[in-house]
């Protein structure tokens, strides 16, 4: 049982410690696969950033020295769902990297793609005491937000400033040091469900392994397949997953929106098997190998054997035309997309300046899906794939691993979050006394 | 479509999981390489020598095999070859050699013997070194008698430094050696060979030198002369001497003694009859010039 919030700060300590051993694994719990990169820092970052050449997005500083991907079992949804089954999935993944990369990583830092992610925006403003803005008054600021009711039973997985705002002057990115009267900012907030972040962690916990940080998917997806100018000018990432397909907005390089609609390629899939009576395992081998969303003239021509194992000659020599099986995934996808579209709506993304679609998952590898998706969403769609990272083996720089590729970047450096910055003195003075009664009145 | 047969992908086990992180562990993993074999070696090296009697066996296997390799035929010592030397000091060092021969060229100490060999009076310097074929060479560099030197306890044989090689009966054993006596002449050996060869025109009449208090030399001549030479230059002196010897006769009168001491004022000392004999002369002459 870890209560996210309060071990927020903790896990950032450990991150740090970690970066100081130098190793650091991340785990990418998905609804198809389970994926583990182990992570090697050389303290190289440190170095660039002090000769002021750390604009690499982060990637300079490590090296990928394990990685392994295994079958997910037991994940629904991006959730787990048996826990026993899930452990077992990532003690193999863990075990796989740990072997290839030579070394035994303690620290992990893990992203959850489902559990229902739920964004806030929230303001807060102060007054200055002085007149220039120090950290106190940061942490101030950052402490005057107002708390929507987010509900029991969810936790705060991401609380990102985003944006200072000093009297009439917006869009600071540091405000430290700056003259003015009231500080204000804005702040983003991503809640998830509790329990699944509960089930994710103990799981971790079962393996020997310490938690050094939580990610939302879809926020890492967007960090490693968005190019920069896309985080700046603003850009949606779609990360089309196993069993959910997450969404993240991006602008000013900050997220300001985080989302995920519960379905997913599984579906598709699932789809198939129903739609031409054969195993999940061989319906996922043909959407791989024949699936695609706009069917033409040659598609009706071309043949599909679906085979079978029954013993029975017509059942095992049934065949379908590609132009049936691209019946069967579009309207799954075109499904899974509107569902996108009504999440992008709602989120206002339609205001944004610019509004550059970026589809990516493994869902993205569909033939065609970039003309669907341009149809469904908006003109400017593309295909991306997650950045290049040091190290990374061949087989795990597809699409699909655009969530462990992003988690990299978030483990080599982290933007900022509400506790990274220092509590307001007012507070900090209370706490320990408070925590100190509440451990007496717990324990005694 | 091929049928999809699940790949095996079997999860490890939460104890084999354990494992391999352990095994991982650089700590336990320097622990394994070094850790317990050191133990495990000094353990069994500890047990097996706390029983007296395998101490005892290994002591005793150890030591028979440095002996089995010291006595192998190529470290053993078989011959002592003395060279340089004459065979009386030859005889005496066979005698004196410490080791039983053959002997291991590992028990033998060359330092110890040639400083055994060095203590002998009649060498003066040695030098011992293994030869190949089991011959152990002792170099010896004897010393040279240069005189001989009669004290209250006989004759003894000295080398130019003064150091005393021997012992003579009768000074007929070394004839060709010059005689000195007298208390400190072994320390002024050199003064006495160099005035020896000095007084060679005096030819066989030289019997001797004698040391007079440590300071000074008589040089004596049959016929009970002596010629008294002073402190300093007495080589000179006696030059002098045998100068007005060869020129006036001067030894081969009746004298007693020719008195060098004083350079300036040399005196010669006459026998009772020379005086009695100059007085007589003396009184002729003034008897003669009296009438």
């Amino acid at each position: 049982m870890i209560e996210l919030y309060e071990s927020q700060r903790t896990m950032r300590q450990m991150r740090r410690a970690a970066m100081q051993r130098g190793v650091v694994a991340v785990l990418d719990v998905g609804t198809s696969k389970i994926a583990c990169l182990v992570l090697r820092f050389d303290g190289r970052d440190r170095l660039a950033e002090a000769e002021g050449i750390g604009a690499m997005a982060g990637q300079a500083g490590f090296r990928v020295i394990g990685a392994a991907t295994t079958r997910s079992r037991g994940v629904r949804f991006g959730e787990i769902d048996a826990m026993a089954e899930t452990e077992r999935a990532i003690r193999t993944a863990v075990q796989a990297a740990q072997k290839m990369a030579q070394i035994r990583v303690d620290h992990v830092i893990a992203c959850l793609s489902g559990a229902g992610p739920r964004s806030y925006g929230l303001d807060g403003t102060v007054e200055l005491e002085g007149h220039t803005v120090t950290e106190q008054d940061v942490s101030r600021v950052l402490a005057s937000c107002d708390m929507p009711d987010y509900g029991a039973g969810r936790e705060v997985l991401h609380a990102q400033p985003v944006n200072f705002a000093l009297d009439h002057r917006t869009g600071l990115s540091d405000p430290r040091g700056q003259m003015g009267q009231s500080l204000s900012t804005d702040m983003h907030m991503l809640t998830v469900d509790a329990t699944a972040v509960q089930n994710l962690a103990y799981c971790i916990k079962r393996c020997d392994l310490e938690l050094a940080g939580l990610a939302s998917s879809a926020y890492v997806a967007g960090i490693s397949s968005l190019v920069e100018d896309e985080q700046e000018l603003g850009a949606a990432c779609i990360d089309l997953g196993g069993g959910t397909a997450g969404l993240s907005i991006f602008v000013k390089k900050h997220m300001i929106y985080a989302d995920s609609v519960r379905m997913g390629g599984e579906h598709v899939t699932g789809d198939i098997s129903m739609g031409l009576q054969v195993p999940a395992a061989t319906a996922e081998r043909i959407k791989t190998f024949y699936g695609g969303v706009v069917a033409t003239g040659m598609d009706d021509r071309e043949m599909i054997e679906i085979g079978g194992d029954t013993g029975d000659y017509e059942h095992d020599r049934r065949t379908v035309s590609r132009a049936e099986l691209i019946g069967i995934m579009r309207p799954r996808v075109e499904e899974i997309l509107e569902e996108v579209r009504a999440r992008l709506d709602a989120a206002g993304f339609d205001c944004l300046p610019s509004q550059q679609i970026v589809l990516t998952g493994g869902g993205s590898q569909i033939p065609g899906l970039d003309g669907l998706a341009s149809r469904i969403l908006g003109q400017q769609v593309r295909l991306g794939r997650p950045l290049r990272v040091h190290g990374l083996p061949q087989a795990a720089t597809g699409a699909g691993f655009a969530g462990a590729v992003g988690m990299c970047l978030f483990a080599a450096n982290p933007q900022d979050e509400w506790w990274d910055f220092d509590l307001p003195v007012d507070r900090y003075a209370t706490r320990p006394l408070k925590r100190a009664f509440k451990w007496f009145r717990d324990n005694w | 479509m091929q049928q999809v047969r699940s790949r095996h992908d079997p999860a490890p086990s939460r104890l084999r999981y354990r494992l391999h992180r352990l095994m991982l562990t650089p700590l336990f993993r320097r622990f394994l390489r070094v850790g317990i074999p050191f133990c495990l070696s000094f353990g069994l090296g500890v047990a097996y020598l706390s029983e007296p009697r395998n101490r005892e066996a290994l002591i005793l296997t150890f030591a028979e095999l440095r002996h089995q390799f010291e006595t192998r035929p190529e470290f053993m010592v078989r011959l002592l070859a003395v060279e340089g030397a004459s065979d009386g000091v030859a005889g005496t060092v066979r005698e004196l050699f410490p080791y039983p021969l053959p002997v291991s060229s590992f028990d033998l100490d060359p330092d110890a013997v040639r400083g055994l060999v060095e203590d002998l009076p009649a060498v003066a310097a040695a030098s011992v070194r293994i030869r190949q074929g089991g011959v152990l060479e002792l170099d010896i560099e004897e010393r040279q008698p240069a005189a001989l030197w009669q004290r209250e306890n006989g004759l003894a044989v000295i080398d130019r430094q003064g150091v005393i090689i021997g012992k003579v009966d009768s000074r007929d054993e070394k004839p060709a050696l010059p005689l000195v006596s007298g208390e400190g002449a072994g320390e002024a050996i050199a003064e006495a060979l160099a005035l020896n060869r000095a007084a060679a025109p005096l030819g066989s009449r030289l019997q001797g030198l004698v040391r007079v208090g440590e300071r000074r030399w008589n040089v004596v001549l049959d016929r009970d002369q002596r010629i008294l030479l002073p402190e300093k230059q007495p080589a000179r002196a006696l030059d002098r001497v045998i100068a007005l010897s060869e020129a006036q006769d001067l030894m081969a009168r009746d004298i007693a003694a020719v008195d060098m001491r004083l350079s300036e004022r040399p005196t010669v000392r006459m026998n009772g009859n020379a005086v009695e004999h100059w007085w007589r002369v003396r009184r002729l002459v003034a008897e003669k010039e009296g009438r």
